[in-house]
């Protein structure tokens, strides 16, 4: 199987999910931690399309959940975007610590 | 050394060395750019694993969709240029450590586990997807499909409702 | 008509009289209150006088016995079959007695200070504090059961805390309400620890089973209490005595009479109500309550007797020293009421004491009240409490001024006022049973006697009259009552009081015995002469003899002292003795090691609280670090 085996492709996607985990952590920019997330979803797409390529190659789960996965994703980072401009418009900053609000 | 198995390492390090900028630069354009590129090194993955429909999908909607809808929104909320904070030292490094940690733990647990893959050709052609994807029978998908166009219209007006420019008066 | 229809009323008025004054006085009825309360006590001793003459005149009689009815009985807290704190209403001749007693003294208090408390500030609360004094003092008295007694006595305590304190401003009325409440507490302690006694070996709180039970002789539960004993001493002896402390703290008996003294701090009135003719004598109704019980116990009884003895003669020197007329009237209140003691310790053999006891109980309680009240006009008119200040007022006052000679002959027992039957009662009864106790309190109605008349001439004559007073004696709400109570001292005495009262509720004829009574009035009259020697024109002969008595005279103007022994025994001994170290103890080892607790919880507190920073990221750190933790613990360490 292309001389690779699953546990490296396993790795790639844990280390990738990490750093987006790290990104998550670190970052205090909405847009920024939006783009964590993707980095966090896309390392779980790789998981089910290598999962269902090597284990299961009979069935076709792990794509359609990759498919729906994407599709979701595409959806948050819309909506998600759409509160940050709001954010944006009634705070003039989009960085977490300010939008304390509702906070307390 | 296969061709492919070079490819693959290169393709990763990429992936991860180009995340890894992404989280850390500190101009937030950067970081999109970056960002679209490690979205790429992923779909070249998928093409190396022979999931072209998956590949061509993570393309048009990522890269084409997502990160270009990122970057509108770095346009319209700040300038570019501007360096973002620096995170202090301390949450750095527990960030670090926890993402060490969590990857050793994790690592040390995908070595302990021991996979037998499969040995049967994987057909991940646009042709089954689609006829899979619309199947309403056993294993079919119709239903989720179904549902994730609604999601995604919920998610379409819900945009437009939140980012619509209430009225003065309203407020 | 039966009693239970109308008898809850007459402690509950009063209540109701409380809860308006006190709740809407202020607002809403102000010197209205004062109208309302009295025109209820109106009613509550005509109720009561209407059941006095049922009782003693209809239905109280079964076979020339008078019997204990309980027109009312409610059972209120049961701890355990049979015990339990029973509240009702019980009628029998001495509670019947106390009922007309306490009603029409406080119908003339409350008439009386219609005018007395005119103007006054808190005049609703004032008639609010009286209401409730007299819901207490009813409840009292007519109550079934031990438990309840306790509790109105000390509702009684309490009302006349408040009233003594009534002048709140005053730090000397703050102080002997203090000094009251704590002292009778104290006796109290006491009275409850022998209640609990009683209650336990009895295993009942109701009077009548109580009193079954523990009388007779054969049964086990009297061998239990006289068998079972304590630092030497039987149960029984051990539960009586403490009862009677609890009695002599609020009669003012002698090691505990200091608070009366003081407690005149209060407005005139109520001394008159409370501190003359109802609460102090409720030490003497509790003994008389209980008579049946005391008299199976001799200790006892030689204990009630020597204190009352000694508290009669006691008071009576010192109030023949005093210069303050209100303390002198509550010197011989306290005099007084150790007469009625003495009598009910000597009353075991034939019960001549008892009825004689309660027989001066009630006749102490008009003129004793007409004295105060007449004290109370003196007062309003000069403005003080000092004989120093008064004299020549029985041209200016003159109804108070019979009105108070007619109370100061029935005190010093000049025949035919009312203190002259009672006290010959008395004096009867010491003859017959204790000799040494007859020649004391003979020679104590001798100093009574002068003692009341040097007051009298003091305020009434000594000085010419001046003139510079214009206005009116009072009002006609202050001088009905003095009228009323003058007759009350003057008639009381020719009830024929051993027909009603006995300790076995058999009726009983009594003769005087005029050759007897030669003695006792000789020496009033001596008293009367000594006094109106001394102080009918001002003179230097009061001070010569002073000085003359040297020590004694001093000592009792002090009071003999027993203040500062109080004093010294509570700050010396036991504030610096005791209350130091155990507050040092409290301070530095009990507080501080809840102290330590407290700071070191403060302090992992104020570190903990840095972690709550508020900051979503930090708590995603924290829970992925958790996380963490735990499959690692899971996985490697538990496994």
């Amino acid at each position: 199987m292309n001389g690779i085996p699953i546990t490296h492709i396993l790795f790639v996607s844990t280390a990738l999910f990490f750093i987006g985990m790290y990104g998550l952590f670190t970052r205090r920019n909405l847009i920024s931690l939006l783009m964590s997330v993707e980095l966090i979803l896309n390392s779980v797409n790789i998981n089910f399309v290598a999962f269902n390529k090597y284990l299961y190659p009979g069935k076709m789960d792990g794509v359609f959940f990759t498919i729906f996965i994407i599709t979701v994703a595409a959806a948050e980072a819309a909506v998600g975007i759409a509160i940050v401009i709001n954010l944006y418009r009634s705070h003039q900053s989009i960085d977490v610590e300010d939008a304390a609000t509702m906070k307390y | 050394m296969t061709g492919s198995q070079i490819i693959f390492y290169v393709l990763s390090a990429a992936i991860l060395g180009l995340a890894v900028l992404s989280v850390t630069t500190r101009k937030i354009f950067r970081a999109a750019i970056w960002l679209l590129f490690t979205l790429v090194g992923i779909a070249g993955l998928y093409f190396w694993m022979d999931v072209a429909f998956i590949a061509a999908v993570q393309i048009i909607v990522y890269v084409g969709g997502i990160v270009v809808l990122i970057i509108f929104s770095i346009f319209l909320t700040q300038q570019s240029g501007q360096e973002m904070p620096a995170p202090p030292l301390l949450r750095k490094v527990a960030a670090v450590l926890a993402a060490v940690s969590g990857l050793t733990l994790s690592a040390l647990l995908l070595n302990r586990h021991s996979f037998t893959p499969a040995d049967a050709d994987f057909d991940a052609g646009p042709e089954r997807i689609g006829m899979q994807m619309l199947e309403t029978g056993a294993g079919g998908f119709a239903l989720p499909f179904e549902a994730v166009s609604i999601l995604l219209l919920a998610a379409m007006i819900g945009c437009i409702v939140i980012a619509m420019k209430t009225k003065p008066a309203a407020i | 008509m039966n009693y239970a229809v109308y008898i809850p009323l007459i402690p509950l008025l009063p209540l109701v009289g409380f809860i308006l004054a006190g709740g809407l006085g202020k607002k809403y009825l102000r010197s209205f209150s004062g109208t309302l309360c009295t025109g209820i006590m109106l009613v509550v001793t005509l109720l009561s006088l209407y059941t006095a003459w049922r009782y003693f005149m209809a239905d109280g009689q079964w076979n020339g016995v008078y019997q204990k009815i309980t027109a009312v009985q409610v059972s209120w807290l049961e701890f355990s079959p049979g015990v339990g704190i029973d509240m009702g209403i019980v009628l029998d001749p001495i509670s019947v007695m106390m009922l007309v007693v306490v009603s029409v003294v406080s119908l003339m208090v409350h008439c009386f200070s219609l005018g007395y408390m005119k103007g006054e500030d808190r005049y609703s609360t004032y008639y609010a504090f009286l209401g409730l004094f007299t819901f207490s003092m009813l409840g009292l008295v007519v109550a079934v059961n031990i438990f309840q007694i306790y509790m109105f006595w000390e509702l009684v305590g309490v009302s006349s805390y408040l009233l003594i304190g009534f002048y709140y401003q005053k730090p000397a009325a703050v102080a002997a309400a203090k000094k009251a409440f704590i002292v009778t507490r104290f006796a109290d302690l006491g009275f409850l620890v022998g209640i609990l006694i009683l209650g336990i070996q009895g295993q009942t709180l109701n009077f009548d089973t109580l009193i079954q039970r523990l009388t007779d002789t054969q049964s086990a539960r009297f061998m239990a209490i006289t068998t079972g004993s304590f630092l030497g001493v039987s149960l029984l002896t051990w539960a009586l005595a403490l009862v009677f402390a609890g009695g002599a703290g609020k009669s003012a008996m002698f090691p505990l009479h200091i608070w009366l003294p003081d407690a005149m701090e209060g407005p005139t009135p109520v001394s008159a109500l409370i501190h003359a003719a109802t609460m102090v004598v409720a030490g003497v109704y509790l003994i008389a309550r209980l008579f049946p019980l005391f008299a199976l116990n001799a200790v006892v009884l030689e204990l009630i007797t020597w204190i009352g003895v000694l508290s009669a003669v006691f008071a009576a020197v010192i109030a023949c020293t005093q210069t303050d007329i209100k303390r002198v009237l509550a010197y011989s209140t306290m005099s007084q009421i150790g007469y009625m003691m003495f009598a009910l310790g000597i009353a075991a053999a034939d019960g001549h004491g008892y009825t004689a006891s309660l027989f001066h109980l009630f006749t102490h309680a008009f003129f004793k009240s007409l004295l105060f009240l007449g004290a109370g006009a003196v007062i309003h008119w000069v403005h003080s409490n000092d004989m120093k200040d008064m004299g020549g007022l029985r041209k200016l006052m003159p109804l108070t001024h019979i009105c108070f000679l007619i109370a100061c002959l029935a005190i010093a027992g000049i025949p035919p006022f009312a203190g002259f039957f009672s006290k010959e009662g008395i004096l009867l009864a010491a003859w017959e049973n204790n000799r040494v106790v007859y020649y004391i309190a003979l020679l104590t109605s001798g100093l009574t006697a002068f003692y009341m008349f040097r007051l009298y001439f003091s305020i009434f004559w000594r000085k010419p009259a001046d003139g510079g007073h214009t206005h009116s004696e009072g009002t006609w709400t202050m001088k009905l009552p003095l009228v009323l109570l003058a007759a009350l001292s003057t008639g009381a005495g020719f009830i024929p009081f051993a027909h009603y009262v006995t300790p076995d509720g058999r009726g009983r004829t009594e003769h005087l015995h005029l050759l007897f009574s030669i003695a006792p009035v000789l020496l009033a009259l001596c008293g009367i002469g000594i006094a109106a020697w001394l102080f009918k024109k001002a003179s230097a002969q009061p001070v010569k003899l002073a000085q003359q008595l040297g020590g004694l005279y001093r000592a009792a103007a002090q009071r003999f002292y027993i203040d500062e022994v109080y004093m010294f025994i509570t700050k010396k001994i036991i504030f610096k003795g005791i209350g130091r170290p155990a507050a040092w103890i409290d301070k530095h080892i009990v507080d501080g090691l809840m102290n330590g607790i407290a700071s070191a919880t403060a302090g992992l507190s104020a570190r903990i609280r840095g972690l709550q920073s508020g900051r979503v990221q930090d708590y995603a750190l924290y829970f992925f670090g958790g996380i963490i933790t735990l499959a690692i613990v899971l996985l490697y360490v538990w496994r």
